[in-house]
C-alpha cells in the first residue's frame, strides 16, 4: 500500500542523506522523495512516498523521529489532500504532427515549453494518474526524454466532507 | 571577552561538561588539540589503537553511567572508531567521539588523511556533526553531550576541520539547547500505567524481563520494588544483567538463546510479560511467533520506535523506566501467586544450570564458580564475546547495576580488553575483571601497553581453548563437526604478558584454579592468568537460532527438550 508522508526537517547539511540512509537500511521502499525549502528558512518539507503496510508505516514515521533534525512526519490522507506532480516530456514530432500534439497537450491542460524542428517538450502538472495517462498517450509520437519531480502534497485545510471537493 | 582557539574552547566546554578523562590517539589533524591537552586539568589515556579508545570510553560510561570520551586523528584514525561507535550504538551507551578533520578548504578533494566519518557514521551514531564554523563549535558540543546522555543514550561523533580548532573565537557556553526535532518523552502516560497496573494485579503467573533500559534509567532500586511487591520473578536481558540481583529468589537469570532453561520456560508460560528496557532481540525471543504465546505484553521503553518493532505488544508505555515504576509501584497490590513462584521453583530444581564436572582439566563454569566463592566484595566483570561471554552471563553472581560489562547487540570481538580499561580508571577502588577468549584477547592485544604503562589493577582471565569456540560449537552442532578456520595456534600469553611488564601465569591443573585466582586478586597491580579449558566445551542451554525458546539444546544429550 502507498502511503504519502510529508516530512518537516531542519535544513541542515547531510539531512538527505539521513533520511535516504534510514529509508535504505531499515529496508523501506521509496517510491519517490521530493524536498524543498518551506515558508521558514531554517526548515525544509520533504514529500516521500513509501510503500509497505501498516506496521512497516509505523517503523517508517517512528524511525523518521528519532532523527533530530526530523521536526515533524504527517502522513496525508489520501482522500483529502493537494497533491501535485510534474513532468517535463521531450517527444519526437515534426511540423506535420504539431497540431494534433498540442490538442492532446490542451486536453490535459498542459504547456510547450520548448521547441524544435523535430522535437516538442511539454510541462504538464497534476496528480501522478493525469500525468500517466499523458505519458501514455505521447508514447504514439515517441517520447525521447521524461523527468517528473515526484509528489508534492499537502493537507487540505478543510476537510472534504464539509467542502465541495476542489476539482484538480 | 577573549578569544579563544577552537582547540581551547573545546577544552573548556569538556570541563563545563565534567569531562574529567578521555581516551586518545594523536594524529597531523589533531595535534592543536592535543597541544591543549598537554597541560589541561583532565586526563588523557593514550591507548594503542584508536579501536580501543572508543571502547575504553563504553567501558568508562557503561560503569560509571556518565558520558565517555575519545580523541582520533582524521582518515583512519577515524576509521578505526567505527567499530567501538557502532558498538555503543547497539547498546545505546553514551560516548562522545572527536574527530579530525581535513582543513574546511580541502574537504572534498581527497586530501590526505581526508575521509567522510560524517557520512560513514550516520547510521551507527544518534547523531554526530561537523563543524564547519568556529561560532558553532561550542553550541554543538553541547547538543552533541545532551543528545549522548538523554532519551534513549547513545553515541555521538563530532568531526572538526583543523583550521577551525585553530582559528580563535569569542567562548560563550550555552546554558540550553534549542532541538526542536528532539523532545523525548520521559513521563509514562498515566491511563496506560493504570491498565498496567490491573493487569499486574490480575495476572497469575507475571513474569518481568528488564533489559538494558532499566540500568541506563538507574531504576535497579525501583525493579526490585515491583518484584517484591507484586511478588513477581525477574528474568534479566544480558544487557540487563546487574539491575536485578541474581542470587534473589525471584530471579530467573538471563533469558533467550543461552538463557536458563527455567527463564524461557517462564517467558514460554506467563501471562503476562512486563518487559522493561528491552528491544525484543532475536537472540532473546528465539522464533517470534512462539514467543510469550500465553501473554499480555506489558512494554515499557524510552525509545517509541521499539514499541512493536520486533513484538507486537498490547500496553505500550513510552517514557524513562525509573520514572514509569514510581508511578506504577503504588497500584500493585501484594499476590501470592503461590502456584506460579512454586512451579518456577521445581523448573530450578529440576533444570538448573549444568555441566559435565570432567577429571582433572579445568571447565570453564567451575572457574566461574570459584570466581564467585572468592569475590565477595563488589567488583566490575567486563568479557569479551564468544563462548566465555555466554558462560560468565550465566554463572556469576551480578548483583549490582554496572557491575556486567559487555558487548550485546554489536557482538564485537576485542571489547573486552580495552572496555576493561575504561571499567577501571572509572572505578579505580573496585576490582575489575576481564574474561577473554583466546580469540577476541588478540583482537586488541595491544592494550596490554595501555594496563602496563597506567599500571591499571585489572585481572585478565583467559579461557583458552586454542579455538574460535562459539563458531566451533555451532560447527559442531550444526555443521557437521567442520571446523572451518576455528582451530587457532596461540602464543604464549605468559610471555607476551610478560614482555609487557605484567605479571601472567599459567593454570592447567584444576587443583590450581582457586590459588590463582586469589593471587591475582590479591596483586596490587594488573596479572594475566591464562587457563588452560578443554576444546570441546559447548554453551548449554541452547536454543537454536530461529527455534522457540522452549527447544533447548542440553549437554547430556544434545537432544531436544520440548516437554516442561
Amino acid at each position: 500500500m502507498k502511503h504519502i508522508l510529508s516530512v518537516t526537517v531542519s535544513n541542515q547539511p547531510a539531512v538527505l542523506a539521513r533520511i535516504s540512509g534510514l529509508f535504505s537500511r531499515r529496508n523501506f521502499n521509496i517510491l519517490s522523495l521530493n524536498v524543498g525549502e518551506t515558508e521558514k528558512p531554517e526548515f525544509s518539507r520533504m514529500t516521500i512516498v513509501v510503500e509497505g503496510d501498516d506496521r512497516t508505516l509505523e517503523q517508517v514515521k517512528k524511525q523518521l523521529y528519532k532523527l533530530i533534525d526530523v521536526i515533524k512526519v504527517t502522513e496525508l490522507n489520501q482522500s483529502n489532500m493537494v497533491e501535485r506532480d510534474m513532468a517535463l516530456i521531450k517527444v519526437n514530432c515534426n511540423k506535420n504532427m504539431r497540431t494534433q500534439l498540442i490538442q492532446v497537450v490542451n486536453v490535459f491542460r498542459g504547456k510547450i515549453v520548448d521547441l524544435s524542428p523535430e522535437t516538442v517538450t511539454i510541462e504538464v502538472t497534476g496528480d501522478e494518474s493525469k500525468i500517466n495517462a499523458l505519458i501514455e498517450l505521447l508514447k504514439d509520437f515517441g517520447i525521447k526524454e521524461v523527468v517528473r519531480t515526484g509528489i508534492v502534497a499537502l493537507d487540505r485545510e478543510l476537510s472534504s466532507s464539509s467542502t465541495t471537493k476542489v476539482k484538480n | 571577552m577573549a578569544k579563544l582557539s577552537g582547540a581551547r574552547i573545546l577544552i573548556e566546554s569538556l570541563l563545563r561538561e565534567d569531562v574529567d578523562i578521555i581516551f586518545g590517539y594523536p594524529g597531523g589533524k589533531v595535534i592543536p588539540l592535543y597541544d591543549e591537552l598537554y597541560d589541561a586539568p583532565i586526563k588523557h589515556v593514550l591507548v594503542r589503537h584508536e579501536q580501543a579508545a572508543v571502547h575504553a570510553a563504553d567501558g568508562y560510561s557503561r560503569s560509571t553511567g556518565k558520558v565517555g570520551v575519545c580523541i582520533a586523528t582524521s582518515g583512519p584514525g577515524a576509521t578505526n572508531l567505527v567499530t567501538g561507535l557502532a558498538n555503543a550504538y547497539m547498546d545505546s551507551v553514551p560516548v562522545i567521539a572527536f574527530t579530525g578533520q581535513a582543513p574546511t578548504h580541502l574537504i572534498g578533494t581527497d586530501s590526505f588523511q581526508e575521509i567522510d566519518i560524517r557520512g560513514i557514521t550516520l547510521p551507527i551514531t544518534k547523531h554526530n556533526y561537523m563543524v564547519s564554523n568556529i561560532k558553532d563549535l561550542a553550541k554543538v558540543i553541547k547538543e552533541a553531550f545532551y543528545i549522548a546522555r538523554t532519551g534513549r543514550p547513545g553515541p555521538v561523533l563530532i568531526d572538526l576541520p583543523v583550521d577551525i580548532i585553530k582559528s580563535q573565537y569569542d567562548y560563550n557556553y550555552p546554558d540550553k539547547v534549542s532541538l526542536p526535532g528532539y523532545q523525548p518523552t520521559y513521563e509514562g502516560n498515566y491511563m496506560q500505567i493504570k491498565t498496567a497496573a490491573e493487569f499486574i494485579n490480575n495476572a497469575r503467573r507475571p513474569l518481568i524481563f528488564a533489559g538494558g533500559g532499566v540500568l541506563s534509567s538507574n531504576a535497579s532500586n525501583e525493579l526490585v520494588t515491583l518484584a517484591k511487591k507484586g511478588r513477581i520473578p525477574v528474568t534479566n536481558s544480558l544487557m540487563g544483567l546487574g539491575s536485578f540481583p541474581l542470587t534473589d529468589e525471584f530471579s530467573l537469570g538471563m533469558v533467550g538463546m543461552h538463557g536458563t532453561k527455567y527463564a524461557n520456560f517462564a517467558i514460554s508460560e506467563c501471562d503476562l510479560l512486563i518487559a522493561i528496557g528491552v528491544r525484543f532481540d532475536d537472540r532473546v525471543t528465539g522464533r517470534v511467533d512462539k514467543f510469550a504465546p500465553k501473554a499480555t505484553i506489558i512494554h515499557i521503553d524510552i525509545d517509541p520506535a521499539e514499541i512493536n518493532k520486533n513484538i507486537k505488544v498490547d500496553i505500550p508505555i513510552v517514557g524513562d523506566a525509573k520514572n514509569i515504576l514510581n508511578k506504577l509501584i503504588p497500584f500493585i497490590k501484594t499476590e501470592e501467586r503461590t502456584e506460579w513462584l512454586n512451579t518456577i521453583q521445581e523448573w530450578k530444581k529440576e533444570f538448573p544450570l549444568s555441566y559435565n564436572h570432567g577429571e582433572s582439566n579445568i571447565k570453564p563454569q567451575f572457574i566461574l564458580e570459584k570466581l564467585n566463592e572468592i569475590v565477595k566484595k563488589n567488583s566490575i566483570i567486563v568479557t569479551d564475546v564468544g563462548q566465555h561471554q555466554m558462560w560468565a552471563a550465566q554463572y556469576l553472581n551480578f548483583l549490582k547495576p554496572r557491575s556486567f560489562i559487555s558487548s550485546g547487540g554489536l557482538g564485537t570481538m576485542g571489547f573486552g580488553l580495552p572496555a576493561s580499561i575504561g571499567a577501571q580508571l572509572g572505578n579505580p577502588d573496585l576490582p575489575v575483571i576481564c574474561i577473554s577468549g583466546d580469540g577476541g584477547f588478540q583482537m586488541n592485544i595491544q592494550e596490554l601497553a595501555t594496563i602496563s604503562n597506567n599500571n591499571l589493577p585489572i585481572k585478565i582471565i583467559i579461557f583458552n581453548n586454542g579455538t574460535l569456540g562459539m563458531v566451533r560449537q555451532w560447527q559442531e552442532l550444526f555443521f557437521n563437526e567442520r571446523y572451518s578456520h576455528t582451530l587457532i595456534h596461540n602464543p604464549d600469553f605468559v610471555k607476551i604478558a610478560q614482555a609487557y611488564d605484567i605479571k601472567a601465569i599459567k593454570i592447567n591443573q584444576k587443583k590450581d584454579v582457586e590459588k590463582a585466582i586469589k593471587e591475582a586478586l590479591n596483586f596490587p597491580g594488573p596479572m594475566l592468568l591464562d587457563f588452560a579449558i578443554p576444546q570441546d566445551e559447548n554453551v548449554f542451554p541452547m536454543v537454536p537460532e530461529g527455534a522457540s525458546l522452549e527447544e533447548m539444546l542440553d549437554y547430556k544429550n544434545v537432544l531436544k527438550e520440548t516437554e516442561i
